[in-house]
């Protein structure tokens, strides 16, 4: 039995002249939760796309599974992404439909399961994320929170083996990050999935990791449990740490 | 130095014909998804309540103050020689054959290819459309091919009733307002009106359809740059897709009549 969900050796990503990514390599464990930490505009979207088939590396071998992934066709891709879940950044869910028919459009569509059976998987998951009575609620009406629940039960409604996070607690308060943060720590240790998250929120993201990965200037450069990265003596992971003590607070330690 | 003005010559218009390549690509993806199980019938439904339905009130008032005039004018002309008997054959014919179709797809295009493009390109940077694809689903046979199906099969319709209410409103310009003989107005309409002139219209309308769904989609679905990007792709939308419409509309007009 594999224990790492996913592996990537040697990723290249350029757009034009720009080198995006410059030789990722990481393995992700099964059933944890990965924190994949970088500055905003430093690629970790696009190492996330890759994972999920949206982008093609110029070099490299991704391997979900024991598949590799970045030369299959769109027939081949679409069944590896049935393994996985995504919350977007945005929750990006679709303003046409309701918070029902939103969770519930997964199933609809991949299923053959009756409005009956659909119906309590939805409101189960809804439950899971601690949502009640919004599901005749169109997406608009919802906060920005509540929106990233209803994404995260949409994620997990077809029971994915992993789940992808694009900056999850991002254009929240803290006080609603803080209960993102605790909801993705208690999903997942109910269901046990893999997680991957990504994320600049390095204070945020130490609270529920069980690895961090540091990904700078292209390259994970730094890969731990959170206590290792905070002893790390490399400069970059440093760097981004100090970032985030406030001088005089004893909160501000990590 | 050679290099940079070839470049500045050619760039354009490579760009031109990668565009216009990339939206036939568009059309013949849609017609593959569209066509392949399980078809998507509700969703064809709701767009042609959309595109369709939702139209009508705004091609009845074009469609017959556009016939009003148009009987107006002949009528001014015909009577230097004692012709008014074919003021109704002037507005049939202009109506089945070139303003029906015409007027109606860019009335649509004003009406549904903007909010096509601004509903997709609003998709498109909110990441629903990537939200689409992780859920294993193609967003060209979820978003694209219901529209372009609603459109190809609602414009004929909306073009039948454009024509209807043209040849009305001309009849009572001319007949109950302008005092033209009624037997003359019907007679000589139904007389020189052929069966052709309305289907070859009708035709049109069904191109029409094709090429302001799938311009106005392509132009949603490539969206860059936030709100911005929706907003130029919707402008976008409507030009491209008038122009092309009003070019077809030759080309098609020289080869059918």
């Amino acid at each position: 039995m594999e224990d790492k969900a996913i592996r990537i050796i040697d990723i290249h990503k350029s757009f034009g002249t720009q080198k995006v990514l410059d030789g990722i390599n990481l393995e992700i464990e099964k059933g944890k939760i990965t924190v994949i930490i970088g500055q905003s505009g430093g690629g970790k979207s696009v190492l996330m796309k890759h994972l999920i088939g949206l982008l093609k590396p110029d070099e490299g071998e991704i391997w979900i599974d024991g598949a590799e992934i970045t030369q299959l066709n769109e027939k081949e891709l679409n069944n590896v992404r049935k393994k996985f879940g995504m919350l977007f950044q945005e929750a990006a869910l679709f303003d046409s439909m309701n918070v029902f028919d939103n969770v519930a459009f997964p199933l609809r569509e991949h299923t053959k399961l009756s409005e009956k059976e659909i119906e309590s998987i939805v409101e189960e998951r809804l439950r899971q994320v601690g949502l009640r009575g919004v599901t005749e609620k169109m997406p608009s009406e919802l906060s920005g929170g509540m929106r990233k629940r209803v994404g995260l039960a949409r994620a997990l409604v077809l029971d994915p083996d992993i789940i992808l996070f694009d900056e999850p607690t991002s254009a929240l308060d803290p006080v609603i990050a803080l209960t993102i943060e605790e909801l993705i720590k208690e999903t997942q240790k109910y269901m046990k999935k893999t997680y991957v998250v990504i994320s600049h929120d390095i204070l945020g993201m130490f609270r529920i990791a069980d690895k961090v990965a540091m990904l700078y200037d292209g390259r994970i450069v730094e890969y731990g449990t959170p206590y290792e990265i905070k002893r790390s003596n490399n400069e970059a992971t440093k760097e981004f740490l100090r970032a985030t003590k406030i001088p005089g607070l004893s909160g501000g330690d990590v | 130095m050679s290099g940079d003005i070839a470049s500045k010559i050619f760039s354009p218009l490579l760009r031109f014909v990668k565009e216009v390549g990339n939206i036939g690509l568009m059309f013949l993806e849609s017609m593959y998804w569209g066509f392949r199980r399980p078809f998507k019938i509700n969703y064809i439904f709701k767009q042609m309540e959309f595109i369709g339905v939702n139209s009508i009130s705004v091609v009845v008032i074009t469609g017959i103050f556009t016939g009003m005039v148009l009987a107006l004018q002949s009528y001014h002309g015909f009577r230097k020689f004692g012709a008014e008997g074919l003021v109704g054959t002037t507005v049939a014919l202009s109506m089945t054959r070139e303003l029906g179709p015409v007027l109606t797809s860019l009335m649509v295009t004003g009406r549904a290819g903007s909010a096509m493009a601004a509903e997709l390109g609003t998709m498109r940077v909110t990441e629903q459309i990537d939200a689409l694809i992780v859920m294993a689903l193609n967003p060209i046979k979820y978003l694209v091919a219901p529209r372009v199906f609603a459109s190809f099969l609602m414009l004929p319709i909306l073009t039948v009733i454009s024509d209807f209410v043209g040849i009305l409103g001309g009849y009572l310009i001319a007949v109950k307002l302008l005092g033209v003989n009624e037997g003359a107005f019907i007679n000589k309409m139904v007389k020189y009106v052929e069966i052709e002139d309305i289907y070859n219209g009708l035709i049109k309308a069904a191109f029409f359809g094709i090429i302001l769904s799938v311009i106005s989609c392509y132009k949603g679905f490539y969206t860059k740059g936030g709100a911005e990007g929706v907003g130029r792709a919707t402008t976008e939308a409507v030009v491209v897709s008038s122009v092309t419409i009003l070019i077809f509309d030759y080309v098609l007009t020289s080869l059918m009549f």
